[in-house]
């Protein structure tokens, strides 16, 4: 177990510090998202009540276009240069090299939602740091996304067609994902009462149960040459 | 003796889809042998190496090393090797001193700071520990690949053409490196296309050809006109296998 850990918390250090130095992946995402909200601002003349409903597709859509960069980029870093052969020599059990690959895009996503938050905030005039609740659906959706997208990663960057190869594996995996939590959002932002958002958080919640323990199981046969 | 065997492979077949690459290859290396694997282009000695790194599963036969069998007991092999590969297996955006200590806490290597000294000071790359990797040239990575592959002291050192890349220094830097390894009684099997290099260092020289180990000589067995007569000797001698119905 402690070799577990050990070996997990160098790979999310291993990224980060990695990242940290060349800010690719991040500024990419980030490019991305940005443009996004902008073009949506731009194109959307909303009122204040179409405004709240459009606000949580708006966001999940950013969210998960950009994801799909970073995701794509954080396996292509350790196929192109060989690297996956080096952590796959490694004397761990290989789920720990998942989990450390998934956190670490995990909190690069956490990352992306931190900056576009504040900026959607200001550009279309609502306060989005009101909703406590719209964090954690936030937190989720995104643990969700990145638990299947790692695995899906690692399986569409062995194929020359990765690009194109992972939205196509994605996308339709996590839908329930991203209903749930779109749903889960809007609810929130339209204050509506708790009892129509609990059935949505707990459909978020048992999907990440769910997505998590699978690419948890499958992450080595994936992997194996 | 039985018990000294420390790798051994029997029977071992490797196919790529239709095509199939290793043929029933036999291979037995004992405690301590520095193994030189020749053989042509295209021969099979990246795909055969990558076996015995536990990177691809065999389609058929028995591989075992150090006891433990591949590829079910995977994890207890790779503790015992190390591994130098076509590619560097290094990250561009982190230094020299930063790989090695990734790699180390992967391995779980005890007085990790200490050791990455070490193994910094044996490779020659002390003055630049701090300098990304990203740029580094060709033969400064092959260095700093070495430093990873034998930073947590394996048992077996498995090379692929590691002296691809590397000027005059940094090969003598590798011998020496690997003679240091070979001394210390830990086995070593490496594939090169330099045989005067090799002839010098390896214990044994084995020939890889159309899927087999076609001749197999020992250092001090060698015939008199040298291992570059011996080599070419054994390919031509190679006959074509009788092909088994698939
Ligand atoms: N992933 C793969 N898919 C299909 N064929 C492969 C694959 N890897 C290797 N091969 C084939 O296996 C054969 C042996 O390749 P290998 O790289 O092991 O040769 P080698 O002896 O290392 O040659 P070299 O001296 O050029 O390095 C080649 O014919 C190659 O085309
Ligand atoms: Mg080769």
């Amino acid at each position: 177990m402690r070799g577990f850990l050990r070996a997990l918390g160098a790979v999310v250090w291993k990224d980060l510090a990695a990242e940290l130095r060349s800010r690719e992946l991040l500024s990419s995402m980030l490019v991305f998202a940005l443009l996004v909200i902008f073009i949506f601002n731009f194109a959307l003349e909303l009122d204040a009540v179409a405004r709240a409903n459009v606000t949580s597709g708006v966001l999940w859509v950013t969210f998960v276009f950009a994801g799909t960069l970073g995701l794509n980029r954080s396996l292509a870093v350790e196929k192109d240069r060989g690297c996956l052969d080096g952590l796959l020599l490694a004397p761990v059990d290989r789920t720990a090299i998942y989990f450390g690959k998934a956190i670490a895009n995990l909190v690069f996503m956490l990352v992306v939602a931190a900056i576009v938050l504040p900026v959607y905030s200001i550009l279309y005039n609502v306060n989005l740091f009101a909703q406590g609740g719209l964090l954690w659906v936030i937190f989720l959706g995104a643990e969700g996304y990145t638990a299947v997208g790692t695995l899906l990663a690692a399986m569409a960057v062995q194929a020359r067609t990765r690009d194109i190869l992972l939205p196509i594996l994605l996308f339709p995996v996590v839908i329930p994902v991203l209903v749930a939590a779109v749903k889960a959002s809007s609810g929130y932002l339209q204050r509506l009462p708790m009892e129509e958002i609990l059935p949505w958080l707990q459909l978020l919640l048992a999907y990440d149960v769910i997505f998590t323990s699978i690419a948890f199981m499958v992450f080595e046969s994936v992997v194996e040459e | 003796m039985q018990d000294s065997t420390l790798i051994e492979v029997s029977r071992l077949l490797k196919r790529f889809g239709p095509k199939v690459v290793l043929r029933g290859l036999d291979f037995h290396v004992r405690q301590g042998e520095f193994v030189a694997l020749l053989g042509p282009n295209g021969a099979g000695k990246t795909t055969f190496l990558r076996i015995l790194a536990s990177l691809s599963a065999p389609s058929a036969g028995r591989v075992s090393v150090a006891g433990c069998d591949l590829p079910r007991q995977a994890t207890a092999v790779r503790q015992k090797l190390g591994v130098v590969s076509h590619l560097p297996l290094l990250y561009g955006d982190l230094t020299a001193e930063e790989n090695l200590r990734f790699y180390g806490r992967m391995y779980g290597v005890d007085a990790l700071e200490k050791r990455v000294g070490e193994v910094l000071t044996l490779v020659g790359l002390t003055s630049r520990r701090r300098d990304l990797v990203r740029t580094f040239s060709r033969g400064m990575q092959q260095r700093l690949a070495i430093g990873r592959a034998i930073l947590h002291d394996p048992e077996v050192l498995l090379l692929d053409e590691p002296h691809t890349g590397l000027d005059q220094d940094a090969c003598e830097m590798l011998d020496e490196v690997l003679m240091q390894v070979a001394a210390r009684g830990r086995t070593v099997v490496m594939t090169s296309h330099d045989l005067a290099r090799v002839e010098e260092m390896a214990s044994r020289f084995d020939v890889l050809s159309r899927g087999r180990i076609c001749s197999s000589v020992r250092r001090d067995a060698l015939p008199p006109d040298g291992l570059l007569a011996f080599y070419r000797r054994a390919l031509a001698e190679a006959t074509p296998p009788v092909e088994e119905a698939l």
